[in-house]
């Protein structure tokens, strides 16, 4: 049921409202709203009640696991949102002056050194709102840096075939044609496919490394000098920064930008769809042309650099400096793994891959690249039981939330069919992982002996499996009901 | 181990089922000349005690103070079963909802949002958010170029009455792809955008002409005439509102004779704290027939295999996991989670509590302006109605006023002079629903104290004193 068909007349949650004030004589008529607007009128209780019972219908890692490939589902810290919503964080104006901010600012501050140490940039920017964001900034930051220095000419950015769809939109976005690259048999990117496009109109490569199909892009230096001879720039796409974490960084591969996804690596939380956040990384020759605002510190006080001290700035991404509640929840995370907690992430992550990894391998299910090592992530790939049994990786994924468990990415990434892209993190035990291979085995027996239990599945969930075609064609985007 | 599971036998068994002699082994393709061992510049780890303790300084340090600041991000009270639901691990830690059938919660609550917004802003349709408002414009621009297809100019007039990081905010992301934003100027006196003033532009392919109501100024703009001259000249409108307002004021969706064609704006004001600017998160409606050129998650109501109402994220068509590099829009995360602080904040308040909270800012905003213009060198800077905002000019040095006013723990407004020079000593003020009348006279007190230390008879001192 809708909030509103619980709706009655006259009936409102009475603590929330303000006593009435004088009417607002002074605003024109034709200026007045003459009807109120769609909204429910509920008690404080009906609607606690509400979004409590509507929360239990959601899977969370806080309820199952969760091992959505490219996604980083790990556990987030209890502490990180309970610090960053302390009032004195919480009732900071944006614009309020620096001098009454020094405690916000000292965070910020220091999140920017630790981002830089991570990631092997000497400059970087906390203000892009997510990674999408981060990913545009980044191209931005490259045809301001080629535009500076009179090469107009570049009009192509290369993207793998294998790349996030953000990439290539992202792309588009700052006003560039997308050439995509091959990726060849191991997974890496097609070298000599590579050499073959790249030429004067290069404006730069996006680049996920650890890449999307979950091997490490073993020729990235040699990518770089490729790309780099041609007067082109490198792009590092964060999102699987996780697998890397204290064991290589973006700067030393050779990367001249970078966006990170803190909701990812550095656990902040996903929130059904964001916040996010997606600082960027540049090399000494980008950043003058990093996004604004960035905290600045002269050894007694914090400040806001700004559009005054940074003439080719990109310039600014939204109002305000971005999404400063998340920053401070990374912030948080950060502090608490130390540098030590990060070279343990990618360990366990890294871990925790290989073994589902093996134990599916063992199982009988087929890998992707079986001959290559997972990163924090790898890929099954189901092409032979939608062949033999006409089983697909959405059954498959459908069939898992009856046991519990979140479905890892399906679908994704295209080249490879079928696939199940699998991402357990870090902060599973290895528990979690068994009774994740159980239940593959368990499904692969269904498949075999009863596969419209998958082919009908979920049978456990709220609903079952939507019409999709439905609800692109028949368009049902606001109720259309009166509310009582 | 902070949030790591294994014990030593865990990490023994797997690493034999792997077939690997220690973990290390597992980054053997990584090659040998880029591996970096260091993280000398990242402290190490402190335990929850420890950083709490930090935290909870820095907080302290920050203080509270009292806020008559707006200029676009507003201190309202937010009820508290907002964000302890809102913050509930099912919310809190899902992720965008792809899985349909597990994720009904976010969905159904983004149905209802997007029902609540669309009946706010008096538009057809809503998207499940963008980032902040400002980026929100920047999309609606883009939007409103893919979407007008008998303009082919695109070129979009933008008042300077529209906040002015919103407009930076729009050039950074439009810049690359062509799109011309021209300024129009405002009436000095009346600090809106004058119709007369878009008569220049008779006649010219004009893509979109944006109106921000109440603009940045608290003004209110003549919208309806504003919006039939950039019908008459077949540009489409994008409004920009600040969705309480929309409580009391005629929706985008009834400007003129046929209505704004895509509204949007900063969600903030809807439940989620000032929180030094973020995470906030952008609204975007519009018209049914702009509705496949929205950028964005949109989630729609269709039935299951048992014909039962479900909710699902729909017209992906659009979207870049799709259409790579031909998606409306780059966007991908959203704010989901300030969505579903604002939809249990709407609920709470309904449309009578919305409608009341508006009426009190309102209200506090005016009898602020009555308290601090008592003041002889404090007045009005303009002679238009306002609504919830105001700038008043002041005919001393601003920044002279406000530092001691800082060392009172208060929040004055925001300087007009860093992106309206020409306006002088001229300051943005808000008093919110949450401003008491003892606030407002502790702030007239404190200003006319600063005004009179800093003036005799009339004239401000040269040289100032101490």
């Amino acid at each position: 049921m809708l909030i509103f068909e619980q709706s009655r007349q006259g009936r409102r949650a009475q603590a929330q409202a303000p006593a009435l004030a004088d009417e607002s004589a002074d605003i024109p008529d034709n200026l007045l709203r003459t009807e109120p607007p769609k909204m429910p009128e509920v008690s404080e209780m009906q609607a606690v009640r509400h979004y409590t019972r509507l929360s239990q219908k959601n899977f969370s890692i806080d309820t199952q696991f969760y091992p959505l490939g490219s996604c980083t589902m790990k556990y987030n810290p209890r502490a990180c949102n309970s610090l960053a919503m302390l009032p004195g964080f919480l009732a900071r104006h944006p614009y309020a002056p620096e001098a009454m901010g020094q405690g916000f600012l000292a965070c910020m501050y220091e999140l920017q050194e630790m981002l830089k140490e991570v990631t092997g940039m000497p400059a970087v920017s906390l203000t892009p709102a997510a990674g999408a964001q981060g990913e545009f900034t980044g191209v931005a930051m490259i045809r301001a840096y080629h535009d500076a220095r009179g090469d107009t000419g570049r009009s192509e950015i290369l993207v793998p075939d294998a790349a996030h769809g953000t990439n290539p939109a992202t792309a588009t976005m700052c006003g560039y044609k997308v050439r995509e690259i091959p990726t060849d048999r191991q997974g890496d990117v097609d070298l000599a496919a590579l050499r073959e496009v790249v030429g004067s109109g290069t404006a730069g490569i996006m680049l996920t490394n650890p890449s999307t199909l979950g091997v490490f892009e073993r020729r990235i230096e040699e990518i770089a000098a490729v790309i780099h001879e041609a007067g082109g720039l490198l792009y590092y796409d964060g999102a699987n920064l996780n697998a890397i974490l204290g064991k290589v960084r973006p700067g030393d591969m050779g990367f001249d930008v970078i966006h990170m996804n803190l909701h990812k690596t550095f656990s902040t939380p996903h929130g059904g769809g964001g916040p996010g956040a997606g600082p960027v990384g540049v090399s000494e020759r980008l950043e003058p042309f990093l996004p604004l605002p960035i905290v600045g510190y002269d050894g007694d006080e914090y400040y806001w650099i700004t559009e005054e001290v940074r003439p080719q700035s990109i310039g600014r991404l939204s109002a305000f400096m971005g999404n400063a509640g998340v920053l401070m929840r990374a912030y948080i995370y950060a502090r608490m793994l130390g540098h030590e907690g990060m070279h343990r992430v990618a360990n366990f992550a890294t871990l925790n891959a290989n073994y589902l990894m093996a134990r599916l391998a063992q199982a009988g299910f087929d890998l992707a690249f079986p001959e290559r090592r997972a990163t924090h992530e790898f890929i099954v790939t189901l092409k032979r039981q939608q062949k033999e049994l006409g089983i697909t990786a959405m059954d498959f994924a459908k069939r898992l939330l009856d046991y519990n468990m979140h479905a890892p990415t399906t679908y994704f990434p295209l080249l490879v069919p079928e696939c199940l892209l699998i991402e357990p993190t870090e902060t599973e035990s290895k528990e979690d992982l068994d009774a994740f291979v159980d239940a593959m085995v368990q499904i692969q027996k269904e498949a075999e002996t009863s596969p419209e239990l998958l082919k009908e599945a979920p049978h456990t969930q709220p609903v079952r499996r939507l019409d999709e075609v439905r609800a692109a064609k028949q368009l049902d985007l606001v109720w259309s009901g009166t509310v009582a | 181990m902070p949030f790591i599971p294994h014990t030593d036998s865990d990490i023994r068994e797997m690493l034999a089922a792997i077939g690997a002699g220690d973990i290390e082994d597992l980054f053997d393709e990584i090659p040998k000349s880029l591996r970096y061992g260091e993280l000398s510049g990242v402290p190490t780890g402190m335990t929850e005690q420890e950083i709490s303790r930090l935290m909870m300084e820095r907080a302290e340090t920050d203080g509270r103070p009292l806020c008559f600041m707006g200029a676009g991000a507003y201190d309202h009270h937010i009820p508290a079963a907002v964000w302890q639901i809102t913050t509930r691990g099912e919310f809190y830690s899902a992720y965008t909802p792809y899985q349909a059938e597990a994720s009904q919660g976010t969905l159904q609550l983004i149905y209802e949002f997007q029902t609540m917004m669309a009946g706010l802003t008096g538009m057809d349709v809503s998207n499940a958010s963008l980032y902040d408002g400002a980026s929100a414009l920047a999309e609606a621009v883009l939007m409103a170029v893919r979407g007008n297809r008998k303009s082919r100019s695109r070129r979009v007039l933008v008042p300077t009455t529209v906040h002015p990081h919103y407009r930076r905010t729009t050039r950074t992301i439009v810049d690359n792809q062509g799109i011309e934003l021209v300024e129009v100027p405002y009436c000095s006196d009346g600090g809106n955008t004058v119709p007369d003033s878009l008569r220049h532009f008779e006649g010219e392919d004009i893509t979109a002409v944006v109106i921000q109501h109440p603009n940045f100024f608290g003004i209110l703009e003549e919208v309806d005439a504003l919006t039939d001259w950039a019908h008459s000249q077949g540009a489409l409108v994008i409004a920009i509102a600040n969705p309480t307002s929309l409580a009391l004021l005629k929706p985008p969706g009834a400007w003129g004779e046929n209505g704004a064609d895509i509204a949007c704006g900063e969600g903030q004001p809807l439940g989620v704290p000032l929180a030094a600017g973020g995470p906030y998160f952008g609204y975007m409606c519009s018209k049914q027939a702009l509705v496949r050129q929205m950028p964005g998650r949109i989630v729609g109501r269709t039935v299951d295999r048992d014909g039962r109402h479900g909710y699902t994220l729909t017209l992906q068509a659009r979207e870049q996991h799709i259409r790579r590099s031909k998606a409306t829009s780059n966007i991908c995360t959203n704010q989901g989670l300030l969505v579903t602080a604002a939809t249990i904040y709407m609920a709470l308040l309904g449309a009578e509590g919305l409608a009341r909270v508006a009426h009190a800012c309102h209200a506090n905003t005016r009898a602020l302006v009555e308290k601090l213009t008592e003041n002889e060198y404090v007045e009005p800077l303009f002679n238009r109605p306002c609504f919830h905002e105001t700038a008043l000019r002041f005919s001393l040095p601003l920044a002279d006023v406000m530092r001691p006013l800082y060392a009172h723990n208060l929040l004055p407004g925001y300087d007009l002079a860093q992106d309206y020079p020409e306006l002088g000593n001229a300051l943005l003020v808000c008093a919110t629903e949450t401003r008491t009348a003892a606030d407002i006279d502790l702030y007239a007190d404190h200003l006319n104290r600063v005004i009179s230390a800093q003036t005799v008879a009339g004239c401000p001192v040269k040289p100032k004193m101490a």
